[in-house]
């Protein structure tokens, strides 16, 4: 084989369509590949329409994505390939995210599919077929900055587009074989070259919310998937409760609720009531006023450095909390293990919740990011 | 797609069309228009051109031309087998069928479906050869037997079961037999009269006719409800306007296959050994799954330790060679090929395994060159997996 083609994660969707068909109008020989990674009729309860239907469009792995995909392929006549990921997204993605909600906290599958699926397991099959660089339609930038001899990574241009906050995992390994070749457009510039380029997946709308989670019912999918392996929520009832410990009602469950949530608390008072933190050893949830959300400070752990080495000294940033929050002002300070960083803002931020991501940020350079304790 | 030389060593999932099929269906296509149930012309045409497809079938497997029941495929002539003999019954107490572990799915599933609808199935184990006992044939019979069906030659091994010593069983019991011949046909000797068996499913495209046409033999006096409705056709058996290019086109590669069976055998045997040979000498961790005695001479299931079949099959693929994890049909499948697992292998080593499947398209060279890929393949994948 002449030169070693790029596998282009392929899913379907606009953004990996055009990545892959940009590729090729640069003369760059590739190879598409379509993840499978969850089969939709293994929890038929929760399938529109229930049992008998279709698995469903739009949604992750469904056929109708694989078949644009493959149509996208054969258009701009490249090798295809669907390749099979679903034991592995199973055990590192799924099993987790169920832990992590039964466990109080809110997990972000998509950052654990990236770490251990997509440029992981993608990139050790790219290798196994030969591919030598593997590319996504992610919206980032990565760069190789020779002064520190570390690959980067950059905020996307499309600041609404963004998606550096899932890809705060990626080791230098990863990001020096990873392109990127979306982070300098726009989705709408995106949108019009897969029009130009004739690529019939042009007007395709967006995926949203998480892959296999339909509707993002998330507490619908952990009972039917509790369900069919046959281990059951252990309480799946509890009091709530005000910040002053006072009883305010019942819930069905700690895994229906996340920090920060307002509905859903089937409570009558005048105020608005929010989810202040979550307690599966007790059972318990604790709401209050949108102010007593507010923190100044919180511990990230398995922080991942990214463009710098790490941390010599307290360091200023930008924090980000959430895929949604703006990202606020910030000191990073090191702590004795070099895995853990104390995060202290300029002003408190409302819901900081156990479990999603902290990604540190210098403007557009991703510093790192590690998991909120 | 890159232009490599492509070199096709599947033809367990599908053949190409012979080019002598080619010219008769196409020359059908083109010309043989009528319906074969009209009275006119036309439709005179059509039927003779079907009967001698008949004839052309049933002579190549020793039939009698009144025994052939067309269908559209190999599925389809396992389903009416199944189907047709157990519903022929259905009022009876005979409701129970014995089957094996490594059927395809157009069996397996089949019977998957006559339990939900109350018939009791037993799947009988096969030792680490792939070839299921007659004995336990004999064992697993209850009076309430209605039928006894096992393939000939199983599809990822080519592992031959012993039918004609079944069929001896099931007769001595009165139990009807099918087989599931579709790996079976064109690649060694069949007669029915020989093999004892009562029905007989097989398929145009293992044997380099079109996809979408097969045939179910039914030995005369064997019970067989239809299992479709629509009309006359097939004796009532499988009704619908017959689809005359493609079963002419069966016939004509029947015949053809008849001329080159003993031919194409030995030279695909001593090819498939070849490649073997030179797999098993060259490449460290691997072996032969199954038996290698008593199987189909273009078939052959190799282990590879520690690669992975899935990134194998599409590496060779990128280099131009087209060879199977397994079965096309449950190609991408997460859980490991039925076949491999009930010969005993473990779930690591049934998703290392490949298997290669010659035809009369491939030459000494061409293995040759597949063995090299294999030996740069398999080095390559156990290189990363070591770094990874």
């Amino acid at each position: 084989m002449p030169e070693a083609p790029i596998a282009v994660a392929m899913s379907g969707g606009v953004d990996s369509s055009t990545v892959a068909a940009l590729l090729v109008r640069q003369g760059r020989s590739i190879v598409g590949m379509t993840m499978q990674l969850w089969n939709q009729r293994r929890l038929p309860e929760l399938m529109e329409g229930g049992a008998s239907s279709a698995p469903g469009a739009g949604r992750c792995c469904s056929l109708d994505d694989v078949y644009d995909a493959r149509r996208v392929a054969e258009q701009i006549g490249v090798p295809y390939y669907v390749v099979n990921f679903e034991r592995q997204f199973e055990e590192q993605v799924v099993k987790p995210f169920v832990a992590e909600y039964l466990a109080g906290r809110t997990p972000i599958p998509c950052t654990l599919c990236n770490n251990y699926i997509k440029f992981d397991r993608f990139l050790e099959m790219a290798d196994a077929v030969g591919a030598g660089l593997m590319a996504t339609g992610h919206y980032a930038r990565t760069r190789y900055d020779v002064a520190s001899g570390r690959y980067q990574l950059l905020r996307a241009v499309d600041a609404s587009k963004d998606q550096t906050y899932f890809l705060f995992g990626l080791t230098q390994q990863q990001l020096s074989r990873t392109l990127f070749p979306l982070g300098e457009l726009t989705k709408p510039e995106v949108r019009e070259l897969a029009q130009s380029m004739g690529l019939a997946v042009a007007a395709k709308s967006d995926s949203q919310e998480i892959c296999f989670v339909p509707n993002g019912d998330y507490a619908a999918f952990m009972t039917a998937y509790l369900k069919e392996s046959g281990a059951a929520p252990e309480a799946t009832h509890g009091p709530i409760l005000s910040t002053d410990g006072r009883r305010l009602g019942e819930h069905s469950g700690v895994h229906h609720f996340t920090v920060g949530q307002r509905r859903g608390l089937g409570l009558a008072t005048g105020e608005p009531l929010y989810v202040i933190s979550t307690n599966p050893q007790s059972q318990s949830v604790v709401v209050g006023g949108r102010d007593e959300l507010l923190r100044g400070e919180f511990t990230a752990r398995a922080v991942n450095w990214i463009s710098v080495a790490g941390l010599a000294a307290p360091v200023r940033a930008e924090v980000k909390i959430r895929n949604k929050h703006t990202a606020a002002p910030a000191t990073l300070f090191a702590t004795g293990d070099p895995a853990r960083v104390r995060v202290i803002f300029d002003d408190p931020q409302r819901a900081v919740t156990p479990g999603q991501g902290a990604v540190f940020y210098r403007a557009d350079l991703v510093l790192g990011g590690g998991w909120i304790e | 797609m890159r232009s490599v030389q492509r070199f096709y060593f599947d033809h367990n999932a599908t053949t190409p069309l012979a080019p002598e099929v080619l010219e008769v269906m196409v020359s059908c296509l083109g010309q043989v228009y009528g319906n074969a149930s009209s009275i006119h012309y036309f439709g005179q045409a059509a039927k003779q051109r079907l009967e001698q497809a008949r004839r052309e079938l049933a002579s190549f497997i020793n039939a009698n031309p009144a025994e052939i029941v067309f269908t559209g495929g190999g599925t389809e002539a396992d389903n009416l087998a199944l189907l047709g003999v157990l519903r022929a019954r259905a009022s009876e107490t005979a409701r129970h069928l014995i089957t094996t572990a490594i059927e395809h799915p157009a069996v397996l599933a089949t019977c998957a479906q006559l339990e939900r609808e109350g018939v009791a199935v037993t799947r009988l184990r096969v030792g680490s050869g792939g070839v299921v006992q007659p004995d336990d044939v004999r064992r697993a019979l209850r009076p309430e037997t209605a039928l006894i069906s096992v393939m000939h030659a199983n599809n990822e091994l080519g592992a031959i079961q012993p039918i004609a010593e079944i069929s001896r069983i099931a007769r001595e019991a009165g139990v009807p037999l099918h087989v599931d011949g579709v790996q079976a046909l064109g690649k060694i000797p069949v007669d029915v009269d020989e093999l004892g068996v009562d029905l007989y499913s097989l398929s145009g495209h293992k044997i380099y006719a079109p996809k979408g046409v097969g045939a179910l033999y039914v030995r005369k006096g064997t019970r067989l409800a239809p299992v479709s409705f629509g009309g006359h056709h097939e004796r009532e058996r499988r009704p619908g306007t017959e689809n005359v290019p493609s079963i002419a086109a069966l016939g004509a590669a029947a015949t053809l296959a008849g001329r080159c069976l003993a031919g194409d055998a030995e030279r695909l045997e001593a090819l498939r050994d070849c490649l073997e040979n030179a797999v098993l000498e060259r490449i460290h961790g691997t072996g032969v799954n199954g038996s290698r005695w008593r199987r189909t001479p273009n078939t052959s299931n190799l282990y590879f330790d520690g690669v992975d079949g899935e990134a194998m099959v599409i590496g060779l693929d990128l280099r131009g060679f087209a060879v199977s994890t397994g079965a096309a049909c449950s190609s991408g499948a997460i859980t490991p090929s039925h076949v491999l697992t009930a010969i005993g292998l473990s779930g690591e080593r049934a998703r290392a395994s490949l298997r290669f499947s010659l035809g009369r398209s491939n030459t000494a060279a061409q293995v040759d060159a597949l063995v090299e890929a294999l030996e740069f393949s398999v080095a390559h994948l156990r290189r990363i997996s070591v770094n990874a």
